[in-house]
């Protein structure tokens, strides 16, 4: 057993997670697995060997997730998808989701200072006009019931987003209802 | 295609529609965001976790939401189902009990602590658990917690899975089925209230 030492702040350094319950072990992976890891690297990634004991719901969500971020041939930068991914998980509580998609938001915007004080000051923090407008967007589609409503698209429609960029920050906010209750429901963060 | 792409059903968008040609520029993600709800619902193998419990689990998640188009699917979808016709009513007595705000909870203890937020800690109530039967008391008592305090998850609440006879692979689609349908209903919502405002746009 390896010994969890858990994160007790949102951090943009890069953390470990322990599964609760018991991943596939990596020499019974068969390729019906490794269809559902997509990335055969993933084999490496405990969170990864234990979403894989189920590969298909795996496979499916794991392609969702890439087209939501990767594909920037048109819409919202990167960096504004990865911001509504961190300030999801922010307001979640999600402190290793938040930790990955802070670093992203970092990388791709340059803001490394405004995305630490997202992570220090919470999801109240100001950001800017565009930023703040995808923070608040973000944090009303995470509310349960969800709070997101014709404010939140005029506040994005100010900011400068048209309506496939508004999509975009609807999808990634989204996803991340999906992947924060997984992260944080499954095992937990390690410092 | 055995099923109409399930998003574009319950957020109302039309083929050719300005938010139809937007999907499409996603279409991995419109794909495969069905072949998720695909393998959730309409699995090859449904294995440790029954048709009729996926059914119970989420006509009780999406309700929790509130009233909208999602919530009467899935409603329906219980309804219609072969062996869960009985578990309707209390589903929905349970919903009413379960409703609340979120997300709330306790962060690890340092100084997040001053942002710890109370809030329901949702049981089955005893007059309903002898037709919903353990697995499912275990089922939507931790459906609750991650709908709405999904950072109160510890790891005692896998236990109480693996207790009431949840097994590993199942306790992970089950896990997956609860956080798809809280990206469902989220992604469902925004299209809907998009679609609205620019509707409203066009008619001002």
């Amino acid at each position: 057993m390896s010994t969890v030492n858990p994160p007790v702040v949102f951090t943009q350094d890069e953390l470990g997670w322990v599964s609760w319950i018991d991943p596939l072990p990596e020499a019974e992976l068969t390729e019906r697995h490794f269809a559902g890891l997509v990335d055969r690297a993933r084999a490496k990634s405990e969170y990864f060997r234990l979403l894989v004991r189920d590969p298909e719901v795996l496979e499916a969500r794991t392609k969702t997730d890439k087209d939501i971020f990767y594909n920037t041939a048109d819409g919202l930068p990167r960096a504004e998808r990865e911001l509504a991914a961190a300030a999801t998980s922010r307001y979640n509580g999600c402190i290793y989701c938040a930790s990955v998609h802070a670093r992203f938001a970092s990388t791709y915007s340059k803001r490394r200072d405004d995305v630490q004080r997202l992570l220090d000051e919470g999801v109240d923090a100001d950001l800017g006009e565009r930023w703040n407008a995808v923070v608040k967007a973000s944090v009303a589609l995470a509310a349960t019931p969800i709070a997101f409503g014709p404010d939140n698209i005029a506040e994005l429609r100010r900011a400068g987003l048209d309506d496939a960029e508004i999509v975009d920050v609807i999808n990634g906010a989204s996803f991340f209802n999906w992947a924060n209750r997984l992260m944080l429901s499954l095992g937990e963060p390690s410092k | 295609m055995s099923t109409q792409d399930i998003i574009d059903t319950l957020a109302g968008i039309a083929p050719g529609s300005a938010l139809d040609a937007i999907r499409g520029r996603r279409p991995q993600a419109r794909e495969n965001a069905q072949k998720s709800y695909l393998a959730l619902f309409e699995p090859t193998d449904a294995g440790d976790f029954s048709l009729a419990e996926r059914a119970a689990v989420a006509a009780f998640v999406t309700g929790l939401h509130g009233v909208s188009p999602v919530a009467a699917f899935y409603g329906e979808k219980l309804a219609a189902s072969a062996d869960a016709a009985a578990l309707v009513e209390p589903i929905k007595s349970e919903i009413e009990r379960g409703k609340t705000s979120g997300p709330y909870g306790a962060f690890p203890a340092g100084p997040l602590s001053v942002d710890n937020e109370a809030g329901l800690i949702y049981r089955v109530s005893a007059e309903r658990k002898p037709v919903l039967g353990p697995r499912l008391i275990a089922a939507l008592e931790h459906a609750h917690l991650l709908v709405f305090h999904p950072r109160d998850a510890a790891s005692a609440d896998m236990k109480a899975l693996l207790a009431a006879g949840w097994s590993t692979t199942g306790i992970v689609t089950f896990s997956q089925l609860v956080a798809f349908l809280s990206f469902q209903v989220r992604v469902v919502s925004g299209l809907r209230t998009l679609a609205a405002a620019s509707a409203q746009e066009v008619a001002s």
